[in-house]
């Protein structure tokens, strides 16, 4: 930086550039390259997020459209098949409508769902660490405690229990209209728990190093310590815990939807598409769950693996 | 040795009693229980009778003290859905879920620990590869997935297997099984493995990574300075020090299952206690819903406290106290 | 199996590392010689391959380090090609080794008792009441009170010191002719310290044990070894009787080291040390791998590598006592 600093390149123009020369440079993109199956996963992640986005777009069919969709067409089978018809390229499901718009549809809402229940889960865990760490004392023991025995039950059990519990309690038409929120609500309850111990383990450590210390000294605001300095040297692990974190949100939410308390058919997710096919398994149309759980499965493996690699890449044990 | 005991009970009956609080809240708050019960047309006189004749108008403290009474006798109250009592239906269910639960936490240690075991010694060999890789497509599937293909190969296409049900049961006392007829068995196949495979990959997983890190440790490279036999290393040295943490984990793994059934029952219609459960949170069926959560935690508790119990048994670093009668 | 010769003999080793940045040599034509009930001690930085050294005599480098030429001979016998299965049995019952650290080197689950009555039947044929008695004389050998109870104790119910006796009770189990001790007393107190060299000495004695001692402690050597060989960046630079190392070094390298050692008598100056720093196996000059820091280079130190070659006593890596009509080791 020093060399470019002398060239007279201004100094915030050298630093980005420093970045992106580092960035290059790196063991983390070094390792990326070198490993096929982290390219493939990566690949494949953005393609499916990259449909699912543009479903809009893309989608031969809008399935919310009542109007377009027929009883007439119901489980056609995929369009190789002898009864087949390529405007519907992957079949149709038992109320007309095209699998694989459906599908596309289906896809931007389970990673809303994911991604939403995420960012949730790591807002709420991050911010109780912080507060469990720095205060310390009763706080930190209460938040523990809840956070332990929350670890003792299975998320799925308290994503249907809040579920259920919601349920009980509105009526019936207010639940429709916020089945999304509550559904986002309820796994992301399930998992602040991992980035809220992560988090406070950091700080307690972080808390009593020198740079800290000379902040409070000089009388910084503790909530300004806690954002500004300490927040940035905590959050490493909860990168690669929320990649894994995704894929299993993503796969609570589809489990959510199969069991029935999820998204409701008329907004089907991968996971309510999946339900709707199961009854028909048996009869052989097969191809309404089948399409579905393939990308489902898909997708989940593929950030499985991006979150791998990316712990891989951390760990400095494997370096 | 007793302190340490009666210090993990203390702890599991606040546990415990935090879930009855708990599952005491849906019960009494969530819902009008009177709503419930009774039809449109009584009369508010008749429902606030009713009302004093069921308690609801004691305080808390004894609504609740009531509740754990009766949860103790096994009484809590009656379904909704089915207008028979809780328990009963319970008890019903019940056989079903622990047998299903059973095989599958059989099947997921009996496999997951010696393929962990494996994995660990032999990092690269392509056997491992594989297993790896399959176990990461058994992390990556939803459970219920894998019970669908199951379902659409053994059942479905190839037909050697049922797809739903328990097959023929045969009743002791109040018990049923299903172990006791080929039909039963040909029933629990499927589930099992479905419900294992979850809890198979993630012991695999967590085995292999302990025995990495255990065979990159001071005293294993010692032990080989010494010139033990490569078994003496991985099966007397190595092995003992993985399997004390994966001892506690795997046992809380395995109390998972019994919540994760409720996946799999619903996929095959098992009649155990996950589908029970399913099926009252479609029909706000509150008391069912509270007893599956005061039961399931009671599980969960217990397995804790054996699994605790366990370590403390297995680790002599808890036992014998730190320097015990160290001379300088 | 003992020839006249030394026990053992490293000859022109040589290990290399490949990594991203090409192949990197850890160890490059390193040789020396123990003679049986020797103690050779081996100093050096961190990092000069002391350690390396070690490994590779008693067969345990870890991949993707790797052997790539040279020899060693324990008692003539050549034991850096043995399959495994052979080497195995070398280790333990030829060669005994400690290391740095008490705390992690023992089986937390295991009594000290079972590791050493293992470690006593796997080379040994002896009966399980005969491997007990034998592991309680070793015990009181290296000085634990108390035997017969503390044979049961787990290790994290000794301090340190003790632990270390332990470790090398262990070492002996076998009685083994070579123990290589990497670091042995760097974990303990000055005082246990002291008491540990002690044991050692008195022990490589009576049971004429060789000893590769490493450290970077030159207290430590003074006090114990009869020979040192001193290592710069993965290459032997002097090697000769301890008195000559610490009084007399030839080599530019060891007398920076010697002087650089802190004295608490005659007229105090500034801590003299050596300019720069060991380079890193990256970054290895050519010539001679000193040559940046030293005070005394000369082009051809440059361009030319040293060998040892013969000085008063010993050997030394450097041109200034080179004499074309002198012989190298072989």
């Amino acid at each position: 930086m020093a060399e470019l600093a002398a060239s007279g390149v201004p100094a915030r123009v050298a630093k980005r550039q420093a970045v992106w020369r580092r960035f290059f440079g790196s063991d983390l993109l070094w390792s990326f390259c070198h490993s096929p199956v982290t390219v493939g996963a990566a690949v494949v992640v953005i393609v499916i997020v990259g449909a699912a986005l543009l479903a809009p777009l893309i989608a031969p069919r809008n399935p919310y459209n009542l109007a377009s969709v027929s009883l007439l067409d119901a489980t056609d089978p995929p369009a190789w098949l002898a009864g087949g018809d390529w405007s519907f390229p992957l079949g149709t499901d038992n109320q007309g409508r095209d699998v694989l718009s459906t599908m596309l549809y289906g896809t931007r809402l389970s990673l809303l769902v994911g991604g939403s229940a995420v960012a949730l889960s790591v807002v709420l865990g991050v911010a109780l660490g912080l507060i469990a760490g720095w205060r310390g004392g009763i706080v930190d023991t209460v938040i523990m405690r809840i956070a332990d025995v929350q670890l003792s039950f299975p998320a799925i059990l308290i994503a249907l229990l809040i579920d259920g519990v919601v349920r009980t309690v509105l009526p019936r038409d207010a639940q429709a209209r916020i089945t999304l929120y509550v559904l986002v609500a309820s796994i992301a309850l399930s998992y602040w728990v991992h980035f809220a111990r992560t988090v406070r383990g950091s700080t307690l450590v972080e808390r009593n190093k020198e740079y800290i210390q000379a902040a409070w000294i000089i009388g910084v605001h503790p909530a300004r310590i806690v954002v500004t300095h300490l927040l940035p040297n905590v959050i490493g692990p909860v990168l690669v815990i929320a990649t894994i974190n995704l894929a299993t949100a993503i796969l609570t939410e589809a489990t959510l939807s199969f069991l029935g308390v999820g998204l409701p058919p008329t907004e089907p997710s991968l996971g309510t598409l999946i339900r709707v096919g199961n009854d028909f398994l048996l009869s052989g149309d097969w191809w309404i769950s089948v399409f579905p759980g393939v990308l489902l499965a898909l997708l989940i493996l593929s950030v499985n693996l991006l979150g791998d690699w990316l712990r891989d890449a951390f760990n400095p044990k494997l370096r | 040795m007793i302190a340490f005991v009666i210090q993990r009970l203390m702890q599991s009956v606040l546990v415990m009693l935090t879930v009855a609080l708990i599952a005491f809240a849906l019960f009494n708050f969530v819902g009008d229980p009177i709503s419930n019960m009774v039809g449109q047309d009584t009369t508010l006189a008749d429902r606030e009778k009713l009302r004093q004749e069921l308690g609801l108008n004691d305080s808390f403290v004894t609504q609740f003290a009531r509740f754990i009474g009766h949860a103790a006798r096994g009484d809590f109250g009656l379904s909704y859905q089915q207008a028979r009592p809780v328990g009963q239906i319970i008890l019903e269910k019940m056989p079903a879920t622990l047998e299903l639960s059973f095989m599958a936490a059989a099947l997921a240690l009996l496999l997951g620990v010696p393929m962990g075991i494996y994995t660990g010694i032999h990092r690269h060999s392509w056997l491992s590869q594989a297993m790896l890789a399959v176990s990461l497509i058994g992390v990556s599937l939803p459970t219920f997935l894998i019970g669908i293909l199951l379902i659409l190969v053994f059942a479905v296409m190839l037909g050697w297997l049922p797809s739903f049900g328990r097959g023929t049961v045969v009743h002791i006392g109040w018990w049923t099984t299903g172990l006791l007829t080929v039909d039963g068995w040909r029933a629990i196949i499927l589930p099992a493995v479905t419900l294992s495979l979850f809890q198979l990959t993630l012991i695999m997983r967590l085995v292999r990574a302990e025995m990495i890190d255990v065979l990159r440790t001071d005293y294993i490279k010692f032990a080989r300075a010494r010139g033990l036999t490569g078994r003496a290393i991985n099966f007397g040295h190595a092995l003992k020090n993985t399997l004390v943490p994966v001892i506690t984990i795997t046992g809380l793994q395995l109390g998972s299952i019994i919540a994760f059934a409720i996946i799999t029952e619903t996929v095959f219609q098992w009649p155990g206690m996950g589908l029970m459960f399913i099926q009252a949170v479609g029909f706000a069926d509150i008391s069912v819903m509270a007893a599956y959560l005061v039961l399931v935690g009671f599980f969960f508790v217990i397995i804790n406290l054996v699994v605790d119990l366990l370590y403390y048994v297995v680790d002599p670093r808890l036992r014998v106290g730190r320097l015990g009668a160290a001379h300088g | 199996m003992r020839s006249s010769g030394p026990l053992l003999e490293v000859a022109h080793l040589r290990v290399e590392i490949p990594t991203r940045q090409g192949v990197l040599v850890a160890l490059d034509d390193v040789s020396f010689d123990i003679a049986s009930g020797e103690v050779l001690g081996v100093v050096g930085e961190s990092g000069a391959g002391k350690s390396l050294t070690g490994a590779s005599i008693i067969g345990l480098l870890e991949p993707p380090l790797r052997l790539v030429s040279g020899s060693i001979a324990l008692g003539g016998r050549r034991i850096d090609n043995l399959p495994d299965a052979a080497m195995r049995r070398v280790r333990g019952k030829e060669i005994g080794s400690i290391f740095q650290d008490p705390l992690t080197s023992l089986n937390p689950l295991y009594t000290i008792g079972h590791q050493l009555i293992e470690t006593i039947r796997t080379h040994l044929d002896k009966s399980l009441s005969e491997a007990r008695s034998s592991a309680l004389s070793l015990l009181k050998e290296v000085g634990i009170a108390a035997a017969e109870q503390r044979i049961n104790h787990y290790p994290h119910q000794f301090s340190g010191g003790m632990r270390q006796r332990v470790v090398i009770a262990l070492a002996l189990a076998a009685s083994p002719s070579l123990i290589v001790a990497d670091e042995p007393t760097t974990a303990l107190d000055v005082s246990t310290q002291a008491q540990i060299i002690a044991l050692l000495k008195r022990l490589a004695r009576d049971h004429g044990t060789a000893i590769m001692l490493v450290t970077h402690d030159m207290g430590v050597i003074a006090e114990i070894a009869h020979r040192v060989a001193v290592m710069y960046a993965g290459r032997v630079v002097e090697i000769g009787p301890v008195r000559d190392i610490v009084d007399r070094p030839h080599h530019p390298y060891t007398a920076g080291l010697m002087a650089s050692i802190p004295q608490t008598w005659g007229p105090r100056g500034r801590l003299r040390q050596i300019d720069g720093v060991m380079p890193r196996l990256n970054a290895i000059p050519s010539g001679c791998s000193f040559n940046p820091r030293c005070a005394q280079s000369v082009d051809r130190c440059r361009h030319e590598r040293p060998h040892l070659m013969r000085t008063a006593n010993g050997r030394a890596a450097c041109w200034l006592y080179d004499d074309i009509r002198q012989d190298t080791i072989a």
